[in-house]
């Protein structure tokens, strides 16, 4: 029997070792790992509970992250809870098998922190790895802070092995900015952990020798399509299970988590869209904005990137006062739009108010984004809604060195 | 009990993807697919054609129609030494009790490796083409070879 493990009502954690207490309550069966910056801490914090007793379960060290999942994808297909940690090359990495465990419908958990994907090699935070992921089949859950870190973490077991969802789950952090910093952080008690997110309750057991099973079996142009319909279907329906966890987690320790977080929206005349650790400097900006300035900004942060909240996206666009709203994406858009800026775009193309729709490529490679950047963007944004059209070109880079960089213009206005 | 490999439950029934097609609210969730018909605590010990077999077990589908050439199998020269038993990547050489039966033509590829490695002289396996009739190659079939020096 695993060891109690004592914690005070706060611990002063960084993210990493927020998720890696998370996995350690969830008293995982296999978690097969390879350690990668910036996400190496979880892997290594989980794998001294194991040796110090901690952990009642199996730490599995592999020869590469396509090893750890496929190792994870064998002991979930076995029957058991499962979990890792990766980070950029590493996820990359892992892709191919990302596709393999969610069309097998495993529920495996997975803490993410974010980072860069060379070349040129890079270990900083940005959202190239978790916009990797985003066609992968996974749910993917982003966290903020390291309490959210420690928090979302819980509730991905929750929503994962739900018998109506049997999807594997990421909880993204950004690296360093969360990953690395130590902050205040409220865990709960190991038994009240462990009861919030309640035994595995496993389905087609591979181990069971009497009922021997094909898991992913082959299935060509007339299975295939069927098994990959019933599958988004999982991932969509899943939105209601990922409400009813962050309420029953409300309930418990009075922290509210939503599908897409707002700031601010109400009364906003420009809004802006983005994830991760920029959202916290965003809001930040928009309280100052409001304060300084009296321009009413709102932000918009997608909690959950996939399934994408399309439904609450548009909802928390749907402001009659909304004129103009910029999606900022922290990853090499790579010859398109950025992916938020597409998709939240498809989301207000539905609304009645139609915002004015820009996008800024920020961030990459770790590139500070700092409060003043945050407010010269509103400013713009309000510059926008006032001349009622794009005064810009609709997609441009913020905080690059060199000549401006921007693509495409209106036909608005 | 055997129910003997002619009257054989349903393998070789239907080709690879034939059964009855549903809709996408009923495929298995996963692609999990149970290789038996209820529990089946001793399959292994089991013969093949003795084993209860779910139709969604490749045992039971046919892949005949992939092959163009296959392996004709004389049992006058065959002297069971199992090496084609034991080479064919496909489990599709049928040998009970250590004797040589013939070869599953429901799985059979083709491959040709069970004649690459029969040490007999005429070979007891030989590859024709498809289309070629069992009895009418066995009546011609090689005489046996001499050793020149």
């Amino acid at each position: 029997m695993a060891k109690e493990f004592e914690l005070n009502e706060v611990e002063v954690w960084d993210g990493n070792y927020a998720a890696s207490q998370a996995l350690r309550q969830a008293q995982i069966d296999v978690v097969a790992a390879y350690p990668i910056t910036p996400s190496t801490p979880i892997v290594e914090g989980y794998g001294a509970y194991v040796a110090n007793g901690y952990v009642d379960g199996e730490f599995v060290m592999v020869e590469s992250e396509h090893g750890a999942m496929s190792g994870c994808v064998g002991a979930a297909a076995a029957g058991g809870r499962v979990a890792t940690a990766t980070s950029s090359q590493g996820f990359a990495l892992m892709a191919e098998v990302l596709y393999q465990a969610s069309g097998m419908r495993l529920p495996i958990v997975m803490t993410v922190v974010n980072r860069a994907l060379a070349s040129p090699l890079n270990v900083r935070g940005d959202h190239s790895d978790m916009y990797l992921g985003r066609d992968s089949g996974w749910i993917q859950i982003d966290a903020f802070n390291a309490q959210e870190a420690y928090d979302l973490a819980l509730c991905a077991f929750r929503i994962g092995e739900h018998l109506d969802v049997r999807l594997p789950v990421m909880m993204h952090q950004d690296g360093f900015t969360t990953s690395h910093k130590a902050q205040n952080v409220y865990p709960l008690k190991d038994d009240v952990a462990y009861k919030f997110i309640g035994d595995y309750v496993p389905v087609d057991d591979m181990l069971d020798f009497s009922r021997p099973v094909t898991h992913g079996a082959q299935t060509e142009e007339d299975w295939h399509y069927e098994h990959k319909a019933k599958q988004h279907k999982a991932l969509m329906d899943s939105r209601t299970v990922i409400d009813d966890v962050f309420a029953q987690f409300k309930e418990l320790t009075g922290r509210e988590y939503n599908r897409v977080e707002t700031y601010m929206m109400e009364d906003a005349e420009v809004a802006l869209v983005l994830l991760g650790s920029s959202v916290e400097t965003a809001v930040l900006a928009a309280k100052q904005i409001r304060e300084e300035e009296g321009l009413k900004v709102g932000i918009v942060a997608p909690r959950c990137f996939r399934p994408f909240p399309y439904d609450l996206v548009r909802d928390a666009l749907d402001t009659p006062s909304l004129k103009a709203v910029c999606c900022m994406d922290k990853s090499a858009p790579g010859g398109a739009m950025g992916a938020l800026f597409n998709e939240v775009s498809a989301s207000a193309y539905s609304t009645k108010a139609r915002p004015i729709m820009t996008n800024y490529i920020y961030g990459l490679g770790g590139r500070d984004f700092a409060v003043d950047e945050a407010k010269r963007i509103m400013r713009e944004q309000k510059a926008h809604a006032d001349a009622g059209h794009i005064t810009t070109d609709i997609q441009q880079f913020s905080g690059l060195r060199g000549p401006k960089l921007g693509f495409f213009q209106t036909r608005r206005g | 009990m055997s129910k003997g490999l002619e009257g054989n439950d349903n393998r070789g029934a239907r080709e690879l993807g034939a059964e009855k097609k549903v809709g996408w609210d009923e495929v298995t969730q996963g692609v999990v697919l149970n290789s038996f018909v209820g529990e089946s605590k001793n399959a292994s010990f089991l013969k093949p054609e003795e084993r209860a077999y779910s139709d969604f077990n490749s045992y039971t589908a046919t892949v005949a129609s992939w092959r163009v050439i296959k392996p004709i199998y004389n049992r006058d020269i065959c002297i069971d030494c199992q090496n084609c038993w034991v080479w064919c990547p496909d489990t599709s050489i049928i040998s009970r009790d250590k004797q040589m039966l013939g070869i599953d033509y429901d799985h059979c590829k083709g491959c040709g490796v069970c004649v690459e490695v029969c040490p007999t002289n005429p070979k007891s396996l030989l590859m024709f083409n498809e289309a070629a009739d069992n009895d009418v190659e066995l009546e011609n079939w090689p005489k046996k070879e001499k050793k020149t020096k």
